[in-house]
């Protein structure tokens, strides 16, 4: 008889809109404490929201994507508390009719095909932001984040491991990001989730009580808070005790989690249709203009690459993951008749290591597509050894120059130029005679050594496969 | 100077150079500054600002850039908020509340160059039919200061009433328009849910709120609709349905039109002598050319109840935002946030609107939302319904705009159920979001009563000229609480 | 069926007015005065009927995605009852 864990996520994606669900105030990340909160944004007397047409083009790709059903209508409500971050005492949400429901995300772990069924999204407005311990006695309120849209994402308890939890939220984050409908940036928050933690006997038809858990901003806190929130309400079961429902905060620093402090009356947020919200509804055609230009998700893409590519499912999965990247790889297939293969191998390696390096992103890097393109056909026409290329990349980084140029400038080009090169094999056989020996006694493995030599005394440029036959051809007239 | 009688009088004295919109003004002012200590329809005076406005109109009227009502003096109800003046909403919570911006409609005004003389008093937060919930004390009837000019819109109505503006907006959630008006011996028109925006406009329940004209006379009252109407992109409940021309149809005959007498609105609570003048102004509908018929609206009698649970629902969560935070009042040294709160909220509101906050966070609260709140709204659709069906067959429904003229100051003080009872004609169109109108309809104990009409979405033309038409027969209107020669001086 | 002392209490708190112990009764009092006035609904039949949340036929209409807001947080702060660095202050919330 063992336990299994039974998760269920909340996942809060802010849309990646210029100004915020019901004003005409930036969304920007980052300004002066109040300077992007207007009128509405701090509810003065008299101001009323107007709904941003983008939040719902941005909530239909989701359904679309997630195959998910797109209400033709769908009301929003409002969630009555009092909080000082939540300028109107009550926050505008979606309740009885949320814009999407009903949908399903793929995902792998460790090879596996999985599924989740996604019981809704829903359009809500964001709070604004307490500060505590930074004056004396007080708390201060930013409203610059007050009415960020966010789309709310909820998943049915069907995940059942704190890795599926994170495999699932990574495919989400994947799939949010290369559709364009959030910055997927979790340090500045536009990604957060809460969990809803159980466990139950495996065999146990019922669900066993839950606690959400809350402040999650990164994969690997998904990860150690669920397994730690599991872990302790096994150890609450099997000492006897019982699981509460409620709401639990996670600490990275201490990895644990603990009971947010309750507060003094019992949560009744009295929802009702927001009055100064008529119906939204949503179109055929409004459904079908966005289907129409709907990017391909990160799932079909991966399958695309296997498929057309021939890419292995590593680098289907690097590629496809990131928007930024399967663009740069697609770019450089446009522009060439190159191996995929051999443009995917540039990708993640040198060009990912030449990134890495530096701070900028792929989209921002100084070899763009066409240039690295110009680089693997210098490859292919036997100008330069795949080393030179290396090289080459590490120059061209730094420069504006084009290969064609740096090559003539560093003198890159192989050595094929047979004349040459008998002449250095030649020299080579005369300065190593004891090497000579060996491999006419029928040591085969020592003409890699006599072949280092050669690219040593050319620096590299020699093509190898060429000094190989040479040597080979020069030994054994020499017997 | 004697002072002009209506909007249109005024417009043709400008034309005529018979006065200048400084000598107006100043005449109003000096009137407000006379004789409203006694009334109380102010509860901010703008002396300085309506001058220099003044001054400006005259300057345009001059060079020839003037509008029609260019110049023309009005009042705000102090729940439209005005950038730079304060917006109380008749509450301590917003006593010191300057406004950092212009609702819509007083932008609009504003930009016809018509002159703010300054805003009126009205019941807290507009939760109130006899305008004495108001922070700012009660107002007083002109035509007898011992008895409420009603509400919430009474500052507005008593000062039209009064002679202190010509005209002046006011707002209506359940009869804050119509009910003052009728009591005050004026006219007040509240328009179809959305055709005027509410933006700016301080929110009691928003699906019922609308703006509206307040004037002596329906012409008055389509001067100053025209450009109060309108869509607004700032408010997404405004509606995109076109204006009409308020002034084209106000002469046409009434001949061929019907207008419907629902036989629930005759019903035990009527004061008789009410019934008796609405009696005679069918009459004179009749008189007219107007075809009156009996019809139903079975669903009625809840709509007081229905309205009570739905408006106190909506303002429980509209004033919310009132928390001591941002603006408005707050509490001295509080010693904790729900200390701040509490506090700052029983302090800054009244007991009308503390009552009502109760009531609505009740009927929204988990186990009885379906008993009251969305049963409500159920019977909100019956009540729509029922006039969808009579609209049918008729151009407008008639009826009193109050089962009794204005009453005694104090007289309801101790059951809220019986002032609620007063609005019992009243609200069904807010519920149905329909337009409605009173107009003066003759007087019981010298006290003035109203007439209702009620149209059809957006046929406010339809209204205007039903009333015009009665007031250019009967004359009612032309009867004024105040001598109009005195205080202007 | 009237309302109680303790879901006055209740209200109160979800409202956030705060009612003096010696109130209590004559709250207590006028809302179950308003509450069994609102009963009479129940001599309606409802079963089935859509709730009505609003009398506009018309649907939401939108705004397109423009930042149209200046800056003007020196106009909103100058009627807020306690700022500092641009930041509005209240008491001290313990998370």
């Amino acid at each position: 008889m063992s336990w299994e864990i039974v998760i269920g996520l909340e996942v809060h994606a802010q849309l990646a809109t210029s100004s915020k669900i019901f004003s005409g105030s930036s969304t920007e990340y980052g300004a002066k404490a109040n300077t992007q909160a207007s009128a509405i944004d701090l509810a003065l007397p008299g101001v009323l929201p107007v709904l941003n047409k983008k939040v719902l083009d941005l909530a239909i790709m989701l359904g679309l994507a997630i195959d998910g059903e797109i209400a033709s209508e769908s009301i929003f409500s409002r969630k009555n508390y009092f909080y000082p971050d939540s300028p109107k005492g009550y926050q505008i949400s979606q309740y009885d009719k949320p814009i999407i429901s009903r949908g399903q995300l793929k995902f792998v772990n460790n090879g596996e095909e999985k599924m989740i069924n996604i019981t809704r999204a829903h359009l809500e407005e964001d709070a604004g932001k307490s500060l505590h311990g930074e004056f004396e006695r007080s708390t201060a309120i930013d409203l610059n984040r007050s009415g960020t849209p966010l789309l709310e994402i909820v998943s049915e308890p069907e995940l059942r491991s704190a890795q599926d939890a994170v495999m699932y939220l990574k495919e989400l984050h994947c799939l949010l990001r290369t559709l364009g409908i959030c910055d997927g940036n979790m340090q500045e928050g536009s990604f957060r989730c809460d969990a809803n933690v159980s466990v139950r006997k495996t065999e146990d038809p019922e669900l066993g009580t839950r606690t959400e858990v809350k402040n999650l901003n990164s994969f690997r806190f998904v990860e150690r808070a669920i397994n730690y929130e599991a872990a302790r309400q096994v150890e609450v079961i099997e000492e006897g005790g019982i699981i509460k429902q409620e709401t639990r905060l996670y600490d990275p620093e201490k990895n644990e989690t603990r009971t947010m402090r309750s507060k003094e009356d019992a949560h009744d947020y009295r929802y009702f249709p927001d009055p100064d919200l008529l119906p939204i509804t949503i179109t055929a055609e409004h459904i079908a203009r966005i289907a129409k230009d709907l990017p391909e998700t990160p799932w079909n893409k991966r399958l695309r690459y296997l498929k057309d590519y021939g890419v292995s499912i590593e680098d289907a999965e690097i590629l496809a993951n990131s928007p930024e990247t399967s663009v740069y790889f697609e770019v450089c297939m446009r522009q060439s008749t190159l191996s995929p293969k051999l443009i995917a191998n540039w990708i993640i390696g040198e060009l990912s290591a030449l990134i890495n390096k530096s701070s900028v992103t792929i989209s921002k890097s100084p070899i763009v597509p066409e240039r690295l393109v110009s680089v693997l056909k210098k490859i292919e026409d036997g100008t330069i050894s795949r080393k030179t290329a290396k090289h080459l990349l590490g120059l061209m980084w730094d420069s504006n120059s084009s290969a064609d140029q740096i090559i003539a400038d560093e003198g890159l080009s192989q050595v094929s130029n047979n004349e040459l090169l008998e002449k250095v094999i030649s020299q080579t056989l005369t300065n190593f005679p004891s090497q000579v020996e060996e491999y006419k006694t029928g040591k085969l493995k020592i003409l890699g050594f006599l072949v280092g030599q050669v690219m040593k005394q050319t620096k590299g440029k020699a093509n190898p496969a060429m000094v190989k036959a040479l040597m080979e051809k020069n030994l054994r007239q020499s017997t | 100077m004697n002072l002009p009688n209506s909007v249109t009088e005024i417009i043709q004295g400008f034309e005529n150079g018979k006065f200048s919109s400084q000598e107006l003004t100043k005449a109003y002012l000096n009137r407000i500054d006379n004789l409203d200590p006694e009334i109380n329809s102010f509860i901010t005076v703008c002396h300085e600002r309506a001058l220099l406005d003044a001054k400006k109109a005259d300057r345009s009227r001059a060079n020839g850039s003037a509008n029609k009502l260019t110049g023309v003096p009005y009042a705000n109800k102090d729940i439209f908020c005005t950038k730079g003046v304060r917006t109380t909403s008749g509450s301590r919570m917003l006593d010191t509340f300057i406004s950092p911006y212009d609702a819509t409609i007083v932008e609009r005004l504003g930009s016809q160059g018509m002159v703010m003389l300054g805003k009126t008093n009205m019941d807290e937060f507009a939760m109130g039919s006899s305008n004495e919930t108001s922070f700012y004390g009660q107002v007083n009837n002109p035509w007898n200061t011992n008895c409420v000019p009603g509400g919430s819109s009474g500052g507005s109505a008593a000062a039209v009433s009064a002679g202190f503006t010509p005209v002046a907006t006011g707002s209506d959630t359940g009869g804050s328009i119509r009910q003052p008006a009728a009591f005050c011996g004026i006219s007040g028109l509240k328009p179809t849910y959305g055709r005027v925006s509410r933006y700016g406009m301080i929110a009691f329940a928003s699906s019922l709120d609308q703006a509206g004209p307040m004037g002596r006379s329906v012409e008055d009252l389509a001067h100053l609709l025209a450009p109060m109407a309108g869509y607004d992109s700032r408010d997404s409940t405004s509606s995109m349905v076109k204006t009409e021309d308020y002034f084209g149809n106000l002469e046409d005959e009434l001949k061929g039109k019907t207008i419907g007498l629902p036989k629930e609105y005759f019903s035990t609570n009527l004061d008789r002598q009410v019934e008796g003048v609405i009696e005679e102004a069918i009459k004179e509908f009749e008189k007219l050319g107007a075809n009156i018929i009996e019809i139903s609206l079975p669903t009625t009698s809840l709509s007081i109840p229905a309205y009570y649970v739905i408006s106190s629902a909506e303002c429980s969560s509209n004033l919310s935002r009132y928390d001591g935070v941002r603006y408005g009042h707050r509490c001295e040294l509080p010693t904790d946030i729900e200390d701040l709160y509490k506090r700052t909220r029983s302090e800054g509101f009244g007991e009308e609107v503390k009552r009502r906050l109760l009531t609505g966070t009740y009927v929204l609260s988990s186990g009885y939302y379906d008993a009251y709140y969305r049963k409500a709204q159920q019977i909100r659709r019956l009540i729509k319904d029922d006039f969808a069906n009579a609209f049918t067959q008729v151009d407008a429904v008639i009826s009193p705009t109050a089962p009794t003229t204005a009453f005694k100051a104090g007289e309801h003080q101790d059951n809220p159920v019986e002032m609620y009872l007063g609005d019992c004609f009243t609200v069904a169109s807010n519920l149905a979001g329909l337009p409605a109108l009173s107009v003066p309809a003759g007087f019981v104990g010298g006290m003035p009563v109203g007439l209702q009409l009620i149209g059809s979405y957006f046929q406010e033309s339809k209204l205007l000229t039903l009333g015009h038409m009665f007031q250019k027969s009967t004359g009612w209107h032309q009867h004024f609480s105040r001598d109009e020669s005195k205080g202007a001086q | 069926m009237p309302i109680t002392e303790k879901e006055v209490r209740k209200i109160a708190q979800l409202a956030r007015i705060s009612i003096d112990d010696k109130d209590i009764c004559s709250y207590e009092d006028q809302l179950n005065k308003i509450l069994a006035f609102v009963d009479e609904m129940k001599a309606v039949e409802t079963e089935g009927i859509i709730p009505l949340a609003h009398p506009s036929e018309e649907t939401q209409k939108l705004r397109s995605d423009k930042v149209s807001e200046k800056n003007q947080r020196e106009s909103y702060q100058s009627v807020a009852p306690t700022t500092e660095n641009g930041l509005y202050l209240v008491p001290q919330v313990i998370e």
